[in-house]
């Protein structure tokens, strides 16, 4: 009965996490500009390989009987990395994008944004 | 069960890797491509995950991580190239 | 906290921990061989840590960590549901600006990579002087409202776990 169980749980976290997967390229592949794009990849595919790691670890655990937890590794790995490859794919993209200016808020602080060095308005005041 | 499972994921996770594939192709900017270059290595890593569970072995895992570190690494490479013109300063 | 020759006791054991994870196998002679790693690696790296974070109150780390968990579990359902159900160009879509009152440059490392992790929002640069970080949200009709949420449930939580 446990063993059941298991199998079940593990068949689950399966098929959920290759569902968040597609759902995450599938998101990439349909959104029509970069910025909206950047959201499916990033927060998708984090709980996909998730939900895939914790079913492998149940499953050397439960059906093989060994114990496997080096997962965690690649599971901590990931939700690191992936906020900081976002936050890059984003600024080199506010950067070589002048026509994305005008959408930004107004930085309010001296030096404006970090990525463009000079405050949106001031930019379209040189280009003016 | 489980190896249900594990063919249904082998199929969800090919057809993502055709639809990064499509978005590799049509760009239309270099960072879509970096993006989709990075979107399919995640979903490597998930196949390589798979195909352990389905041959019942973890020396797959070796490759799986070793993978997502290049791969983050390439990923930070190409933006900082095209944000900076040159990767080391 | 840290002696001379330990000078992170907390990294020691995150060193000792992750060498025990790779070697996927929980055993003395790893640990020891971890601990080992784990007292070299900060006594040869320490000069490349000029400061390191204050801590106020530790303990909330855990509440924290169990409030974004759940985040993003709920920020992936409700992403999945407007990439698959809606059409591309409705999404109403716009960058807003979130004042920080936090200084700590750590601290705000952690709210930027949890601002990318939860619903619908990407955090997409920081202003020059670190007072402010942009971000862009998905689906938004309330700007204010979004990022009142932010400042609310992680920036307020984050500046009591960091002096």
């Amino acid at each position: 009965m446990m063993a059941w169980i298991a199998e079940l749980l593990i068949a689950g976290l399966l098929v959920v996490g290759a569902f968040f997967l597609l759902v995450g390229s599938f998101g990439l592949a349909k959104l029509p500009d970069m910025m909206r794009r950047l959201h499916a990849p990033t927060k998708a595919t984090t709980l996909g390989i998730g939900a895939l790691l914790i079913a492998s670890m149940l499953y050397f655990v439960s059906v093989r009987g060994l114990l496997s937890f080096h997962e965690l590794l690649i599971t901590l790995f990931l939700f690191i990395t992936a906020p900081v490859t976002a936050h890059l794919v984003a600024k080199a993209y506010l950067l070589r994008h002048p026509e994305l200016r005008k959408d930004l808020p107004d930085v309010q602080a001296s030096g404006g944004w970090a990525t463009l060095g000079k405050s949106p308005q001031d930019t379209q005041r040189h280009e003016a | 069960m489980i190896a249900a499972a594990c063919v249904i994921a082998f199929v969800a996770i090919s057809v993502s890797l055709l639809l990064n594939l499509y978005r590799l192709a049509i760009g239309p900017h270099a960072l879509d491509r970096v993006l989709a270059l990075d979107t399919m290595v995640i979903n490597a890593i998930g196949l390589i995950v798979v195909l352990g569970i389905w041959f019942g072995v973890t020396i797959f895992f070796e490759a799986a991580l070793l993978f997502a570190m290049v791969g983050f690494l390439s990923t930070v490479a190409f933006c900082k190239y095209l944000l900076r013109g040159n990767v080391i300063e | 906290m840290g002696t001379r020759f330990l000078p992170q006791p907390i990294l020691t054991l995150v060193i000792a921990g992750v060498w025990m994870a790779l070697a996927n196998d929980i055993s003395l002679g790893n640990a020891v061989l971890g601990l080992i790693l784990g007292l070299v690696i900060p006594l040869l790296t320490q000069a490349y840590w000029p400061d390191r974070p204050r801590f106020k109150n530790p303990w909330r780390i855990i509440d924290f960590t169990l409030v974004v968990l759940w985040d993003i579990v709920m920020s992936n359902i409700q992403v999945a549901q407007l990439v698959l159900f809606r059409r591309g160009d409705s999404l109403r879509s716009q960058f807003v600006r979130v004042p920080l009152e936090l200084t700590n440059a750590e601290a705000i490392t952690i709210l930027a990579g949890t601002i990318t992790m939860t619903p619908g929002t990407i955090s997409a640069d920081l202003s020059a002087d670190g007072t402010s970080i942009l971000v862009h949200c998905l689906e938004t009709d309330d700007p204010e409202g979004t990022v009142n949420a932010i400042k609310e449930r992680y920036e307020r939580r984050l500046m009591e776990i960091f002096a």
